[in-house]
C-alpha cells in the first residue's frame, strides 16, 4: 500500500496523471508477462533501464 | 555521531559507502568481492565491508541513501517510448517485465537485502532516495578541497539528465542546468564504444586509448550526429542512433554514414579505421567538454571546476581542460563513475538535507581514495599460508629496497599495500608495478601479465617534486585523472620513417626515456605520489630514484583483463600464480614466482570474460 502512496505522491508532485492509464495497462499486461515468464534478464548489450 | 550508509546499485558498478558525521570512512564496490566486473547487484558484500570497518551494525545505522530515483527513471523510460512509439516495441517488452517485477518496488527491494545483514532492521522510514546527478556533483564537490566551484557532471543518463551544471557554496550544491536524455555526450561516446567493438559501460577507455593512433579524419561525419552549440550545449539526432527504443546503441543510418559495419571483436580486428574513429570521436568530446567549461566559467565566475560522472573518467579531455587554462584549479573524483554516487548520494543528504557545515580539507578529504579493505600483517601471512604460497617477511627498509631493486632489474611486481583504492584506478595500494624505462615493459606487461590488447597504454607513477621535470604539468593528479605531454627533454623525436608507421608499430619505437608509460602521440596519464596520501607507494618510487635516478614508475591495476582489481591477498596470489609476474610484495612479505609450487599455476587467460 506504501507503493501505491508514495507513487501517487509522485505523480502528483510531477504532475504526470497523464502516465497513470499506461501504468494501469501495464501493470495488467507486465503482470500477464511476468506471469508467463521465468526471470527477467536485462538485455546485454546495452540497457538505457 | 549520525551515521549514513549510501549504496548505489542495479545499473552498473554497484558500491557502499559509509559516513560518520559527514567524514568519509568507508567505501567499496561490489565487484571487489563477488570477482564480476562492473557487478550491478545489490553490494551486499560492500555493504558487509563498511559495516565491519565502521563497527557498526545495520541497525545502528540512522540513516541509508541510495543514488537515484527509480520512479523518475521509470518516468523517463514511459516517456521515451511513448514518444518514440510504435518503434521500440522489443526493447518496451523486455524493460516492463524487469521494472514491473522489480525495479520499480526498489525500496521494498532495498528494505528486504537491507534486512539480511541484521534482523534487527525493521523499518524502512529511514531509506531515502538522492537524485543520480546531484549524487555525482556532490560526490565532485563535497570532498573537493574548495569552498565555491562550479560542478560539471556528464555520464550515459540517469533519471533524465545526462548533463548538469552545479554550482557548489560551502554546504550548498545546487544544480543550474541539465541536458536531457536523449541527448547525452556519454551515450555518444558509448555508441561508438560499441561501433568500434568494446564493451559498452567497460570499454571507453579502451577507445580513448585507442585515439592517439589515428587521425580524426570523421570529425565531420561525426557532427553530422551531434549538433553543438556555442555554448558547448548539444543535441544527438536520433535518426542515427538506437538506444533510446532499440537493444544496440546505432543503427544502419550510423554505419552508412561511416561506411562500415560495426565491428565484430571475435573476428575482425582492430584496424586504422578504428583508429580513426576513436579520434574522431575523442576530438568532438573534447571541443563539448571544453565549450561547456568555457562557457560556465564565464557565467557563474568562479574560478574552481570539479567534475564527475562516467565522461570525466575521460582523462585525456580533462587534461585538455587543464590545458587551455580556463578554471584556475580542477577537482576530479576518483570514483566519478556510478559507484562514486553512493558516496555523493549520503554526502548530498549530510550537508544539504541536513544542512550540516562543510570543513574544507586541503589535504585529500578522499585519504588518496584509499577508502576499501585492508589487512594487517598477521592476516596477510594467514591467507597466503592457506593458499599454499611459499614467502619470507622482510622489515620495512629491507621490503622497499629490495622491491626498489626487483624493479630496476625489469621485474614485473604485483604490489598489495594498505586500504584498497575506491573508483576504476590502482593508485598504488592494488597495482601491478614495472620499469618504465624498459623497451619491452609495455608489451610483455600487456601480452603476458595482463593478457589484454597490445596498443593499451600503462600509466606513470612520479613523486611529486619532480612531476615538472618529467611531464608538462605541475599540478596535483593523485588520482591518475589528467594526461599530460612527456617533458620535451625527455622525448625521443621519430625519425620520417618512423612517423610513417601504422598504427600499433608505432608502438615499438622508444619515443622517450620512459617508453613503457609514453602513449603514441607522446602523452602519459599521470599519478602523482606525495608522502602524506600513501607512504610505502612514495617510499618504493623515491627508492627507486636512488638506484637509478628516475622517479617514474610504471603502474597498471592488480588484475587481468576483464577480472576486477583484486581485493584480498588471497585474490593477489591466484592473480599472481596465473600471470607471469615475478615478484608479488603484499604486506611485509615478498613471494618469488620461481620459489611457489608449479602445482598451485593457474590457467588464469580464460577465467575471466574478455571485456
Amino acid at each position: 500500500m506504501s507503493f501505491i502512496k508514495e507513487f501517487w505522491e509522485f505523480l502528483r508532485i510531477r504532475k504526470k496523471y497523464w502516465l497513470l492509464p499506461i501504468i494501469i495497462v501495464l501493470v495488467i499486461f507486465g503482470g500477464l508477462i511476468v506471469l508467463t515468464q521465468g526471470s527477467a534478464v536485462a538485455p546485454f548489450i546495452y540497457t538505457i533501464f | 555521531m549520525t551515521s549514513i550508509l549510501g549504496i548505489s546499485a542495479f545499473y552498473h558498478d554497484s558500491a557502499a559507502c559509509l559516513l560518520k558525521d559527514g567524514k568519509i570512512i568507508a567505501a567499496a564496490q561490489e565487484e571487489r568481492f563477488s570477482r564480476k566486473k562492473h557487478d550491478p547487484r545489490y553490494p551486499h558484500n560492500a555493504v558487509e565491508f563498511v559495516l565491519k570497518y565502521s563497527n557498526m551494525k545495520l541497525s545502528e545505522i540512522d540513516q541509508i541513501v541510495f543514488f537515484e530515483k527509480p520512479f523518475l527513471k521509470f518516468e523517463r523510460l514511459l516517456e521515451t517510448y511513448v514518444a518514440f512509439a510504435p518503434r521500440g516495441f522489443a526493447s518496451f517488452s523486455k524493460a516492463m517485465p524487469i521494472w514491473i517485477k522489480e525495479k520499480l518496488f526498489q525500496k521494498n527491494l532495498l528494505f528486504n537485502k537491507l534486512k539480511e545483514h541484521d534482523e534487527n532492521f525493521k523499518s524502512d522510514e529511514n531509506i531515502f532516495f538522492s537524485d543520480h546527478h546531484l549524487s555525482h556533483a556532490a560526490s565532485a564537490f563535497f570532498p573537493s578541497p574548495f569552498e565555491e566551484a562550479v560542478v560539471l557532471t556528464a555520464d550515459g543518463v540517469g533519471e533524465w539528465a545526462t548533463t548538469t551544471v552545479a554550482v557548489g557554496k560551502k554546504n550548498d550544491l545546487e544544480i543550474k542546468k541539465e541536458i536531457h536524455f536523449p541527448h547525452s555526450l556519454g551515450l555518444l561516446y558509448s555508441a561508438f564504444t560499441y561501433y568500434t567493438g568494446f564493451k559498452v559501460n567497460s570499454g571507453e577507455y579502451k577507445l580513448m586509448g585507442l585515439a592517439p593512433y589515428g587521425n580524426p579524419i570523421y570529425e565531420a561525419k561525426v557532427k553530422e550526429l551531434v549538433d553543438i552549440k556555442d555554448d558547448g550545449t548539444f543535441r544527438l539526432d536520433q535518426k542515427y542512433f538506437n538506444y533510446a527504443t532499440g537493444l544496440t546503441m546505432t543503427n544502419k543510418k550510423f554505419h552508412n554514414l561511416f561506411g562500415q559495419k560495426p565491428r565484430d571483436s571475435k573476428n575482425e580486428r582492430i584496424t586504422q579505421f578504428h583508429m580513426d574513429i576513436a579520434a574522431s570521436i575523442q576530438k568532438v568530446t573534447e571541443e563539448i567538454m571544453i565549450k561547456l567549461a568555457k562557457v560556465v566559467r564565464q557565467e557563474y565566475n568562479i574560478e574552481n571546476l570539479c567534475l564527475a560522472g562516467g565522461v570525466a573518467l575521460n582523462c585525456v579531455a580533462n587534461g585538455k581542460i587543464l590545458q587551455e587554462k580556463i578554471f584556475d584549479n580542477i577537482w576530479i573524483q576518483p570514483a566519478a563513475g556510478d559507484a562514486g554516487g553512493s558516496l555523493g548520494a549520503a554526502l548530498a543528504l549530510w550537508h544539504i538535507e541536513h544542512k550540516k557545515e562543510r570543513v574544507i580539507n586541503l589535504n585529500d578529504d578522499m585519504k588518496g581514495s584509499f577508502l576499501g579493505t585492508e589487512f594487517n600483517q598477521e592476516e596477510i601471512e594467514k591467507e597466503l599460508k592457506l593458499a599454499g604460497a611459499n614467502f619470507e617477511t622482510f622489515h620495512y627498509e629491507d621490503l622497499i629496497s629490495k622491491t626498489a631493486e626487483f624493479l630496476s632489474n625489469e621485474k614485473a611486481i604485483g604490489w598489495f599495500q594498505g586500504r584498497m583504492e575506491f573508483g576504476p584506478r590502482a593508485l598504488g595500494a592494488r597495482s601491478i608495478l614495472g620499469d618504465p624505462r624498459s623497451d619491452k615493459m609495455q608489451k610483455n606487461l600487456n601480452l603476458k601479465v595482463k593478457y589484454r590488447e597490445s596498443f593499451r597504454p600503462f600509466a606513470p607513477s612520479i613523486l611529486r617534486e619532480d612531476l615538472s621535470d618529467w611531464f608538462n604539468i605541475n599540478v596535483d593528479s593523485p588520482y591518475m585523472l589528467l594526461v599530460a605531454d612527456v617533458s620535451s627533454n625527455k622525448k625521443i623525436e621519430m625519425n620520417e620513417e618512423q612517423k610513417k608507421l601504422f598504427g600499433i608499430d608505432k608502438l615499438n619505437i622508444k619515443r622517450s626515456e620512459i617508453p613503457a608509460v609514453t602513449h603514441v602521440d607522446y602523452s602519459a596519464r599521470i599519478q602523482t605520489v606525495t608522502k602524506e596520501t600513501n607512504k610505502p607507494y612514495y617510499d618504493l618510487i623515491s627508492k627507486f630514484k636512488e638506484k637509478t635516478g628516475c622517479p617514474v614508475i610504471v603502474n597498471t591495476s592488480f588484475n587481468v583483463r576483464g577480472e576486477p582489481i583484486v581485493n584480498s591477498p588471497t585474490d593477489a596470489f591466484n592473480c599472481f600464480m596465473g600471470t607471469e609476474l615475478d615478484y608479488l610484495v603484499v604486506g611485509n612479505c615478498i613471494l618469488e614466482k620461481s620459489k611457489q609450487d608449479p602445482k598451485l599455476k593457474k590457467d588464469y587467460t580464460k577465467k575471466f570474460e574478455l571485456d
